[in-house]
């Protein structure tokens, strides 16, 4: 019986409850927090830091089948892609589509 | 402003919110959560765990995480310990738009079920879009689009749990692209004081350059550390910019 539900358990227990305890913890300090205090400048600046942890290493160490492409091809898809949205007036749509289209030509030129 | 007009003000932005799903970030979300299913399926997930698992956590390293730890064998408190690790992010996350997402008046219980639907995904929107909402209507705005984008991202997986294995894996790596190459733009261009980018920059050194150094701590130290680097720089610079302006008085 128990041993059927196993894995639902593990994940209210190891899932749910250790990633929602800690947005638990984000409302009760953010509601002390006033919109334009010094305090909040400094949980941006570390929340957008961790985010971008988080998305720089997907770039360079992706899991699944990126992870056998080349690391350059990656950088420099993500980068020239970044530095030409950057030049054309940071419209989004320009900074996903051109990174794609390098890694998916780059893929193709190297016979991924 | 009369009870019936504010109901359907409400509702205005209820609905606003909710069309956000037709965005390119909720699209983006949705495609790597199709990546998600057959992550899940490969590793011996049933159809009833994958999407009872997307419901609960709604944070894509998470369950990530939370699949490789329960597929090595590891016992329930590692499993534990290391999704926890990885969540912590999720304070300042949260604690970074509460501020701009209450009112006085909004009871806490109500921003506790909302903050389960902030994850990477939904802080972008918000902290993109929140201005641009009258502040009484923020909270219901962002749980249009927060409670509709999870209810769809977990229908995606019910859906296309067993489809995706039957997509060639070159597909399955370039749609894994799509979500760092979307934060990259979207977080920058959303950023609004000189700190944010200070601290994007931080962030995107020493993600991989700690993955090296600690990897099991790497996300938290380069956020703490990277982001109050970031934190100081922009005083120093913001105390210059104060001290010069009084000079030239």
């Amino acid at each position: 019986m128990i041993a059927e539900y196993w894995t639902f358990i593990v994940i209210v227990i190891a899932g749910f409850l250790a990633t929602d305890i800690w947005r638990w913890l984000g409302v009760f300090t953010g509601n002390r927090l006033d919109e334009d205090s010094e305090a909040l400048y400094w949980v941006r600046a570390v929340a957008t830091a961790l985010v971008m942890a988080v998305t720089a290493k997907l770039i360079v160490f992706p899991n699944g089948t990126l992870a056998g492409s080349p690391l350059w091809l990656r950088l420099g898809a993500a980068g020239i892609g970044f530095a030409v949205f950057l030049a054309t007036g940071r419209r989004v749509a320009v900074g996903v589509a051109v990174p794609m289209a390098l890694l998916v030509a780059g893929l193709w030129w190297v016979g991924f | 402003m009369s009870p019936a007009s504010d109901d359907r003000s409400a509702f205005f932005w209820f609905f606003t919110g909710m069309r956000g799903l037709l965005s390119l970030p909720a699209l983006i979300l949705l495609i790597s959560i199709v990546g998600f299913s057959a992550f899940a399926l490969e590793s011996g997930l049933t159809r009833a765990e994958a999407v009872f698992m997307s419901f609960a956590i709604w944070a894509l390293p998470a369950q990530v995480i939370l699949i490789g730890t329960m597929a090595s064998g590891a016992n329930i408190a590692a499993c534990f310990l290391a999704v926890t690790l990885s969540s912590i992010r999720m304070t300042p996350m949260v604690a970074s738009v509460i501020p701009e997402m209450r009112t006085r008046r909004t009871p806490i219980w109500l921003l506790l079920i909302l903050s389960h639907f902030i994850a990477i995904t939904s802080w972008v929107f918000a902290i993109t879009t929140l201005r641009n909402v009258p502040r009484e209507y923020r909270a219901i705005y962002f749980a249009g689009f927060g409670v509709t984008l999870t209810l769809t991202g977990t229908l995606v997986v019910a859906v296309f749990y067993d489809i995706v294995s039957a997509f060639p894996p070159a597909v399955a790596g370039v749609l894994f692209f799509l979500t760092p190459v979307y934060f990259n733009a979207s977080i920058w261009a959303s950023a609004r004081q000189p700190v944010v980018r200070i601290a994007f920059v931080m962030g995107v050194v020493l993600g991989p350059t700690l993955a090296l150094i600690t990897p099991k701590f790497d996300v938290l130290c380069a956020g703490l550390g990277g982001g109050t680097i970031a934190y100081l720089v922009d005083r120093i610079r913001r105390d210059r910019l104060r001290a010069g302006k009084g000079g030239r008085r």
